[in-house]
């Protein structure tokens, strides 16, 4: 019985966060440009979406600024959460109040604040300084899903390794590391949550062509989104299905095949 | 080697990427440049304090609010779901938890809006079923579900991440002492996950109260938010200072809170949350 | 272990990423120009038809709002060669001495520009600016759902089309329409006035359904509102979705949005942006663009080639008559203030 209330909340909870992404690639094949009618089945805007060179622009940098700057928030934020666990009063409050600033900064003041930052150090706008802002605010969220992790750890386990002849590096390798992990894991995902869909940061700090896929379709506001849209983010889904799908057939495979030589 | 120098590579990096931008929202509100040069001033910081203002700021910091406790009442359970070992493909379901958030803001809630319109796909469906229909839409109760829509995964992720590697031997122990279950939950894993709650609650709070897109989507735009008013004043009206000194008061605040939220933890560690 | 393959991995793709980066993306040592519009507002194959032409590669960014190009161009942020902003930012920007004049002798399809569109207020010898695309404000309306006349702002404000009525969400659209209905300019300057309109627009705020942006063209084809203020542009689309819909340009006159191209000052290759503005004012290239967005066009030939039900639309292509007391919005950097503050009002209500 509890098994199944469970099952069922999952079940809605998902349902309530896949109804407008169904929704939105439902309407990928809509032969209306608007959402308002559904005039009939069509694959026109899949054919447009692929006749869209700009759009591929778009979505190469999105992936590759979304990839490196969650990679590099998660490393750098994980080392830092370490640091900041082991920091004490009114250093420890300021480290923290440091990372707050990028989440409760609105957005617009981050963008503009940065983009003046990398005129004034006459650096050019476009890739770089667009991954270095991505960075900045991936940082918190990596930092603050690694710290309660830290927290729950217990701190003795680190002395008790290096008691029994660890180096440092190998006590956090093997014993550190592995207990964190889902705080690592959970900081990266929402890094990368936050990096493949933002527009006004990256808007005030990108240039020279660079641009990304939130930018391509913010700019679209005035008009009305294209369906090509919908498409692309049709796509995306099941590419990313795929991969998920064909991950969990190989890591059950590896499971399975575990258990049997445990056996 | 001290752990705690660790932190500084990301402290130099906050030092460049976030102080400094920091120091240039305090230049631009609290400082102008006269005939005489700079000179300090409370002009834009007294602008703040007009009633219109305010009502702006706490409508902001009171829907914040309602869209984290819905957050954390819907996020929680789930967060314990996905923690327990009942669901098979529990990694997977986690990456399927914020796949959503994947897909471009603008367009899932302009398909929020083709669910919910009067005409829309629900109403649809429930005029199809001879029920009543859904009005929810440019109302408050639209933001709420939008704003939940947007946050629930950063708070479930870090409350689940923590009750993942909860440990059992606890719980053993509270029912081998007699606790039932809900006590246990209040007196033994509430507790402990308190830590993942509180990520959860930062990083829904502090985004919802700057988010103002939502609102105008799927509210009608009907009221203004904090985060609009102050895009308004670096963009359209020009006024970085009322700017920059709203978004100044408006981190105060919110620093304000954590810190008093922090202080209710009783650990002995620099007496705070972390 | 898995883990600490995908570390090895994502460090390797960090570094390779970022000496790419650094090093510049090499490029193929092509001329560039660099141009900066709306999303979706223009037809994709003529930057591709211009690119092969004049054998150089054109980098295309986005904006999403006149201000947002502002500050990237003010601040000097980037190097565009040709951007594409609206009336009053360009007049902002003429102020502030952003842009380059245009040597019309090197834009010889000038001339196929209609005279109708030179000489404007915003840009009065045709100095600085070359127009794109232009369009109205009016009302769309639903003929099954409106019962009465629709000619004038007033029934915007008619409570039999309580929670039915759109307004858009932009403040000197919806003031702007609140000072046309009241008899005075939509560029008002005067405190006075703002105040009427605002009082105006509170007490209409009860029977708006929405004030919206460009969802307006979705609701209004799916029947979700009786009346709505949107751009003549969207109103053609609109009515070729839903034949119930009627476009009207009220009375008492209304907004006149031009977008032209500009070449600010912050370009490093001036001839290349001139060419580039000519080759847009070609016959076919203004037809292909033109034709993509569906809002009406200054070219005069282009305008020759279009159907006859597109140019005897008024939504289309008003005649002077309907256009009387129409404006053009001004840049009123100065009052912008009052503006806000008004608006802010209304929306706190």
């Amino acid at each position: 019985m509890k098994t199944f209330l469970m099952k069922s909340y999952t079940f809605l909870v998902f349902f309530f966060l896949y109804a407008p992404i169904i929704t939105l690639m439902v309407f990928s094949f809509n032969e209306s440009k608007s959402r308002g009618t559904w005039d009939g089945f069509t694959l026109k805007w899949y054919a447009e979406l692929f006749r869209d060179s700009q759009i591929g622009s778009a979505l190469y940098y999105t992936i590759l600024v979304a990839i490196i700057a969650s990679i590099f928030a998660t490393v750098l934020g994980t080392i830092a959460a370490i640091g900041i666990h082991n920091m004490r009063g009114i250093p420890k409050t300021m480290a923290i109040n440091v990372t707050y600033f990028p989440m409760l900064s609105p957005d617009i003041v981050m963008g503009i604040s940065l983009m003046l930052l990398f005129i004034f150090v006459k650096l050019n706008l476009g890739f770089l300084t667009m991954l270095l802002a991505h960075i900045t605010f991936n940082l918190p969220f990596v930092i603050f899903s690694v710290l309660p992790k830290l927290r729950q750890l217990n701190d003795d386990t680190y002395d008790a390794a290096l008691d029994l002849g660890a180096t440092p590096y190998e006590a956090y390798k093997k014993v550190i590391l592995p207990q964190i992990s889902p705080g690592i894991i959970t900081g990266f995902l929402l890094a990368f949550t936050m990096s493949i869909d933002d527009f006004v940061v990256s808007f005030f700090t990108t240039g020279s062509g660079v641009s990304n896929l939130a930018i391509t379709i913010y700019s679209m506001a005035r008009r009305g989104i294209n369906p090509k849209i919908n498409a692309l983010l049709t796509l995306m889904f099941i590419f990313i299905m795929a991969i998920l799908i064909f991950v969990n057939y190989r890591m059950a495979k590896d499971k399975g095949k575990e258990e049997r030589e445990m056996n | 080697m001290k752990r705690k120098l660790l932190a500084a590579p990301y402290l130099v990096w906050m030092v460049i990427f976030t102080i400094v931008p920091l120091i240039l929202v305090f230049y631009f509100g609290l400082f102008e440049s006269g005939p005489d040069g700079i000179y300090f001033t409370t002009e834009h910081i007294k602008r703040v304090f007009e009633p219109i203002y305010l009502k702006v700021i706490v409508r902001s910091l009171w829907l914040a609010f309602i869209s984290t406790v819905v957050c954390l009442i819907l996020g929680y359970p789930m967060a314990m779901i996905l923690a327990s070992k009942v669901l098979k493909m529990r990694d997977i379901l986690v990456v399927l938890f914020v796949l959503p958030m994947w897909m471009n803001f603008l367009a899932r809630t302009y398909a929020w809006m083709t669910l919910l319109e009067n005409n829309g796909l629900i109403n649809q469906f429930l005029t199809f079923l001879h029920l009543p229909t859904l009005n929810i839409l440019y109302t408050d109760k639209a933001v709420v579900l939008g704003m939940v829509y947007n946050f629930l995964p950063f708070m479930v992720l870090p409350i689940y991440s923590v009750l993942r590697k909860l440990d059992s031997s606890l719980l053993e122990a509270a029912q081998d002492l007699g606790a039932t279950p809900i006590k246990t939950f209040i007196k033994v894993i509430f507790p402990l996950s308190l830590s993942g709650v509180a990520s959860g609650i930062i990083m829904v709070f502090m985004p919802a109260v700057t988010t103002f897109v939502i609102s105008r989507l799927l509210g009608g735009g009907q009221y203004m938010l904090i985060g609009n008013l102050i895009e308004q004043q670096f963009l359209t009206t020009g006024d970085w200072g009322f700017g920059s000194s709203l978004s100044l008061i408006l981190m105060f605040l919110l620093l304000i809170t954590m810190g008093i939220m922090s202080k209710t933890d009783k650990d002995q560690e620099g007496g705070r949350l972390w | 272990m898995r883990k600490s393959v995908f570390t090895k991995l994502g460090v390797c793709v960090l570094l390779i990423s970022m000496v790419l980066s650094l090093a510049g993306c090499g490029g193929s040592g092509k001329e560039k120009l660099y141009v900066y519009n709306w999303g979706d507002y223009i037809d994709e194959s003529v930057i591709k038809d211009f690119e092969k032409e004049y054998n150089v590669d054109v980098v295309y960014e986005l904006f999403a709002t006149n201000e947002e190009m502002y500050v990237k161009i003010k601040t000097g942020a980037a190097n565009y060669d040709v951007a594409i902003p609206s009336d009053y930012m360009i007049s902002k920007m003429i102020a502030e001495d952003m842009l380059y004049t245009i040597d019309l002798n090197n834009v010889p399809n000038y001339a196929l520009i209609d005279d109708r569109f030179k000489n404007l207020d915003y840009d009065p010898n045709n100095q600085y600016s070359v127009p794109y695309m232009w369009g109205t404000l009016g009302i769309i309306y639903n003929k099954t759902m409106v019962d009465e006349k629709v000619d004038s702002w007033d029934i915007l404000w008619n409570e039999k089309y309580a929670k039915k009525i759109l307004m858009l969400d932009s403040v000197r659209d919806s003031v702007g329409v609140a000072l046309k209905k009241l008899g005075y300019s939509l560029n008002s300057r005067s405190e006075k006035e703002l105040e009427e309109a605002k009082a105006e627009l509170i007490k209409q705020r009860p029977l708006v359904m929405a004030y919206v942006v460009d969802e307006v063209k979705d609701k209004m084809i799916g029947n979700e509102a009786a009346l709505a203020v949107c751009w003549a542009g969207d109103a053609v689309f609109m009515m070729e979705e839903n034949p119930d819909l009627e476009y009207v340009i009220p009375k008492e006159g209304t907004n006149i949005f031009y977008d032209a191209m500009i070449i600010p000052k912050t370009s490093q290759n001036k001839e290349l942006a001139e060419k580039f503005i000519d080759f847009m004012c070609r016959t076919e290239i203004a037809y292909k663009n033109a034709d993509y967005i569906g809002y009406s066009t200054p070219h005069k030939e282009v305008m020759a080639m279009m159907p006859e039900e597109l140019t005897s639309n008024p939504a289309y292509y008003p005649s002077e008559g309907e256009l009387e007391g129409s404006e053009v919005f001004e840049d009123l950097t100065e009052v912008l203030p009052i503006y806000d503050r008004i608006w802010t009002e209304i929306k706190s209500q």
